[in-house]
């Protein structure tokens, strides 16, 4: 029986930009995850997505995991980064387009 | 459950006790709200750190009794480098 952590773990590992959210890329199913799919969208780099609501262990899990107690969550490379509003200010500030190597406009 | 902005407001001031507060109710239904908090402790730490030192603040209420906390922080600007 693989936990949680576990298999957060290997979300994270196993792709350079993921994003825990509520709902799915095209449908999110709050106003947090959407704004969050918009800014990756924008970025233009690939991502995955992991939709919290269809799994309640990795929902629970993965708040714990980075101790942050809201979704979505996002983690480049391994690295938890935050929440919608820290990606918002990091995209503004253009930290998040360096942080995922995103390609040059 | 809803929470009351002033309740916001002093529990993160029981913690972080410089802390500049500014709470925006955002749907008017005391559950969406946005937070600025500017507080010289957070001054070398991570923004990750900084809201962390928040929902701390806060208790376990944010995604929870609390459904929507925007959530901004910063340090004091003078301090600022």
């Amino acid at each position: 029986m693989t936990s949680a952590k576990d298999r957060i773990e290997e979300i994270v590992a196993s792709n350079d930009v993921v994003l825990f959210m509520k709902g799915t890329e095209l449908f999110p199913q709050c106003g947090f995850s959407s704004r969050a799919v918009a800014i990756l969208d924008h970025l233009g780099v690939p991502f995955k997505t992991v939709d919290v609501l269809q799994d309640p262990e990795i929902r629970q899990g993965v708040k714990e995991y980075s101790d942050w107690p809201t979704i979505p969550q996002l983690y480049v490379k391994g690295q938890f980064v935050g929440g919608s509003d820290i990606m918002m200010e990091m995209f503004e500030s253009g930290e998040l387009k360096e942080l995922v190597g995103a390609p040059a406009s | 459950m809803a929470m009351k902005a002033a309740e916001i407001e002093r529990l993160v001031r029981a913690s972080i006790p410089d802390a500049d507060v500014t709470i925006t109710d955002l749907a008017g239904d005391g559950d969406h709200y946005s937070a600025r908090v500017v507080s010289r402790t957070f001054a070398g730490l991570t923004r990750v750190q900084q809201h962390q030192k928040v929902y701390a603040a806060l208790g376990g209420r944010v995604g929870d009794q609390l459904h929507a906390l925007q959530l901004q922080t910063a340090v004091p600007e003078e301090i600022e480098k």
